[in-house]
């Protein structure tokens, strides 16, 4: 964290993925917005550089607007392979966007079933070190499992990215002793990805000390997703700056923060 | 010749190359930026899409960017 002079704003630490520094932690997906002019807006006022994309067929897809409105805002066009139950079609996913738009970054989600949405983990490893060994800069889309996440990181993920509650649930962190354990041990970043709902979830995403948060519902589906996403940006900020000032210890008894020395004695 | 595209049969000239489906669908930016191809599930790379052509029958996915988290 860097040493700020008196009366200056002390701003939070950058952080790495895969080499490559950060200055917002905020990653943002595009899916659930209104409208593409939404999403720009949104994008903006949450100072994210890191977006998610979809992949889907040309007939259903965007025309073309969607990334050319990314690149033009300078965003770092981060794909996903949501949609894919198997490890088969998430590696060919991650492939085809890896053609699609010039990135060997992918989000990796490789889902167990429709009701949940929750990670299946047994082909999401398998998927995982698949796309490592092809190259890929992989950040899976995880339960918040400290097992699965530590055997992410052994096949060489450049991050994980344990879920803190179902997609687009908006129940926060669901399991905050899991993510501080996963967060303990992990040597590469963690990114609480999906379950947000507002500003103090991601506030506390951070201080239990993720590295950063990844959210789209909680914006795109707020009613003013503009205003959403600029509480986002200063609740992931707040979050990681409480964390890096270290918070005090809960107690079950007051403890005076007047000194006791000095006191009068009135007869 | 009848190929399969996205899922619907789809008549098209025979020995139709990748490069010219992708244009004939006027999918992505200029040189099918923003564009992936996949035929018989195998990724067709952009540098091999004027050399690859179509035959008969084959399973032809042509994806681009769409809304996601």
């Amino acid at each position: 964290m860097r040493m700020e002079a008196a009366g200056r704003r002390a701003t939070s630490s950058s952080f790495e993925i895969a080499g490559r520094r950060w200055n917002s932690r905020l990653i943002v997906g595009t899916g659930g917005f209104r409208s593409l002019d939404v999403t720009e807006r949104a994008i903006a006022a949450a100072g994210a550089e890191i977006v998610t994309v979809a992949l889907r067929r040309v007939d259903v897809a965007a025309p073309g607007s969607l990334v050319e409105m990314l690149e033009r805002a300078g965003s770092f066009l981060l794909p996903n392979t949501a949609g894919c139950f198997t490890a088969h079609d998430a590696v060919l996913t991650a492939r085809m966007a890896r053609e699609a738009f010039g990135t060997h970054w992918v989000k990796l989600e490789v889902i167990g079933d429709d009701r949940t949405l929750f990670p299946d983990a047994v082909e999401l490893l398998e998927a995982a070190e698949t796309l490592v060994e092809d190259g890929f800069v992989v950040l899976p889309y995880t339960n918040d499992d400290p097992i699965l996440a530590r055997r992410l990181e052994e096949v060489g993920c450049a991050a994980v990215m344990p879920l803190g509650a179902p997609i687009g649930s908006g129940m926060g962190i669901r399991n905050p002793y899991n993510m501080a354990i996963i967060v303990e041990q992990a040597n590469v970043p963690v990114i609480c990805d999906a379950g947000v709902g507002t500003a103090s979830d991601a506030a506390f995403a951070m201080e239990l000390g993720c590295d950063g948060v990844l959210m789209a519902s909680a914006i795109a589906r707020a009613k003013d997703p503009v205003k959403m996403a600029q509480a986002m940006r200063g609740a992931v900020e707040s979050g990681r700056l409480a964390f890096e000032a270290g918070r005090i210890p809960r107690r079950r008894h007051a403890q005076a923060s007047t000194p006791e020395v000095g006191l009068p004695e009135y007869g | 010749m009848r190929i399969v595209v996205n899922g619907s049969d789809r008549e098209v000239p025979s020995r139709l190359t990748v490069a010219e489906l992708v244009r004939e669908l006027g999918a992505g930016g200029a040189n099918g930026r923003g564009v992936a191809v996949a035929v018989e599930a195998q990724v067709v790379p952009h540098s091999q899409w004027d050399g690859v052509a179509l035959s008969e029958g084959q399973r032809v996915e042509v994806l681009g960017a769409f809304q996601g988290g």
